[in-house]
């Protein structure tokens, strides 16, 4: 190393640490700004009404049906994309440890993962909107469940990797059969980690606005039929609230526009919880 | 004892194992089934405009024609803004986090980064469009005409929208990744070797630029490219503020548009023009091969860094 003098080296070093700690502040600073701007003019437009009823002339009126469409769409993205990842990553982590095909699902997987949601929007437009002419709440479902696939694939991957093999072996000594080691013991071990993993996928993907945009679109009406017939989900367009923000903020209505900032809090809020308490509750098990 | 118990195992351990597999199977399905399908359908455009589409920059949905030049630009420039501003903090935070913040400290800061990330997308597009927007139009874009205004970047109407406003959400977006990532690589520079470096009398300055850098270099690249995929891919955060300008322009304030962003605010008007839908395919199908070129990579690149440090990484 060259000699330097310790006072250039000194002042250098206090110099990054100043820079670090502003860099770390500014991260927090727009946290708080977005959260706290969230938060006042969301806040604003939260009554019972917003909660109850729906907005027919676009001035007064709520969500109420945004919150039931986005609650049944990530439902159900949740049916089909979670059981599907959880017996996806049983196969990588128990059969496909070191396979050739192995390696090629996790890439696949590693791929999907970084896709835009927009493109797999595309891609559920074109093969079931297109075939079945109309929009619906259930491929935007199929979206979301798609987006799901390689998140929980992996994690489940990881959490029963981490496993130690001599819980596999006890198990399959005493004669239980793969699969049941698999299910009940398998997954009892893992379950902190997996419950982990499967909460913060819910919550990313109920958040999401770019897949639904061309897949359930979004309506202004409850289902015309009575709320016990289900069709209307795998028929037309459903109402979810992050293409309701997306509506909403852009239309001139000023009362439409703070709607948008109450779903936009609503979801926030949604999300945020989710994603603390999914977190608090892995790491308290792991004390 | 016979393998198994039985021969040829357990019908049920069979069925679970083929059950297994073919789950597993279905994300690769997907993924080629999706290729297929962007390119399938981006057939009309590409017989009709061919190659010249990708540096053309007319937009004219009236008469049906149409360039991806205007869109891969903003994609670019946004892009290329984003990783500007968010690479250098994110290697700052992260440095911060490793070496310098006491471990209550790191707890607030992570858990404030990883509350970020969490923010879905189009909180920030609505932040910006109502909150940045108006913030940069103000204060920031006069600003800059005054000062640096001789620039071809700075030219322009003030209006708060354009990428230099879409960069800089886009570069909010990513921040949290990179620095998580940039984070987990620093933590896993052996203890040893920094406190011998300590040891000799070096300041965390220098520990952090000859250790913790040299041996965390390759990882932090990996992390880079991650980020890039993400920024070029981003939809919502960005559509309210880009400005939905199909002009290649230098001027960092006029309005562009991005892939992702046409893709979205496009497609209503689309879904009944062949032409026009097919266009928005192909701009699909390009962001589909440039994500899958950076994983592809991406991976490349971090795998070698497994081999070569001995799977450290």
């Amino acid at each position: 190393m060259k000699k330097r003098p310790v006072l250039f080296r000194r002042l250098t070093d206090r110099i990054v640490k100043i820079i670090s700690v502003l860099a770390a502040l500014v991260g927090i600073f727009f946290l708080l700004w977005i959260l706290l701007e969230v938060l006042f003019r969301g806040a604003s437009s939260f009554n019972f009404q917003f909660f109850t009823e729906i907005s027919l002339d676009g001035e007064n009126g709520g969500v109420a049906n945004a919150i039931v469409g986005t609650f049944v769409i990530t439902l159900t993205a949740v049916f089909i994309g979670v059981p599907a990842g959880l017996l996806g990553g049983i196969f990588l982590s128990e059969y496909g440890r070191n396979s050739r095909i192995g390696n090629l699902i996790r890439f696949a997987s590693n791929v999907m993962m970084g896709m835009p949601s927009i493109i797999i929007g595309l891609f559920v437009y074109s093969v079931i909107v297109y075939n079945t002419g109309s929009f619906s709440g259930f491929s935007g479902a199929v979206a979301l469940a798609i987006i799901m696939l390689p998140v929980i694939l992996r994690t489940t991957e990881d959490m029963l990797s981490l496993v130690p093999n001599s819980l596999r072996e006890a198990a399959l000594a005493l004669g239980t059969p793969r699969w049941k080691v698999t299910l009940h013991i398998l997954f009892k071990a893992a379950r902190t980690g997996l419950i982990t993993g499967i909460l913060l996928a819910t919550a990313r993907v109920s958040g999401e606005t770019a897949p639904l945009l061309f897949t359930s679109l979004n309506s202004f009406y409850w289902p015309a039929e009575p709320w016990w017939h289900f069709w209307s989900f795998f028929t037309s367009p459903t109402a979810n609230l992050t293409v309701t923000i997306n509506d909403y903020a852009m239309s001139p209505y000023k009362g439409l526009n703070s709607m948008a900032w109450g779903a936009s809090l609503l979801i926030t809020a949604c999300v945020l919880v989710l994603n603390v308490f999914a977190r608090y509750h892995f790491r308290e098990k792991t004390k | 004892m016979v393998k198994n118990g039985k021969k040829g195992g357990y019908p049920a351990d069979n069925f679970f194992k083929g059950l297994t597999f073919l789950c597993a199977l279905l994300i690769v399905v997907i993924m080629t089934t999706l290729f297929i399908q962007l390119f399938y359908q981006s057939v009309p455009t590409i017989r009709k405009f061919g190659l010249e589409f990708f540096w053309s920059k007319k937009w004219d949905p009236v008469n049906l024609e149409f360039g991806a030049l205007s869109s891969i630009y903003g994609t670019i420039v946004t892009s290329v803004i984003a990783m500007l501003i968010a690479v250098p903090l994110s290697f700052v935070i992260a440095l911060f986090l490793v070496e310098i913040a006491g471990p209550k400290v790191k707890a607030i800061v992570s858990q404030a980064l990883d509350l970020l990330a969490a923010i879905p997308s189009i909180i920030y597009g609505m932040w910006g469009l109502f909150i940045f927007a108006p913030f940069m139009q103000d204060h920031v874009q006069s600003f800059l005409m005054k000062y640096l205004g001789f620039l071809p970047f700075f030219k322009g109407i003030p209006m708060g929208i354009g990428m230099l406003t879409s960069g800089l959400i886009l570069a909010l977006m990513i921040l949290p990744f990179i620095s998580a990532v940039m984070r987990d690589i620093f933590q896993m520079v052996p203890p040893v070797v920094k406190e011998s470096a300590y040891g000799v009398g070096s300041t965390t300055w220098e520990v952090s630029y000859h250790v913790t850098m040299k041996y965390g270099l390759q990882g932090v690249l990996g992390a880079v490219f991650l980020g890039l995929g993400r920024a070029i891919g981003e939809t919502m955060a960005i559509t309210f503020v880009i400005g939905n300008g199909y002009t290649v322009s230098a001027s960092l304030f006029d309005p562009a548009n991005t892939i992702a962003s046409t893709l979205a605010s496009q497609f209503s008007e689309a879904v009944s023009q062949p032409i026009f839908k097919s266009t928005l395919m192909e701009l699909g199908l390009v962001l589909f091969i440039v994500t899958f070129g950076i994983q592809v990579a991406a991976q490349w690149w971090l795998n070698r860094i497994r081999l070569s440090s001995g799977g450290g990484l």
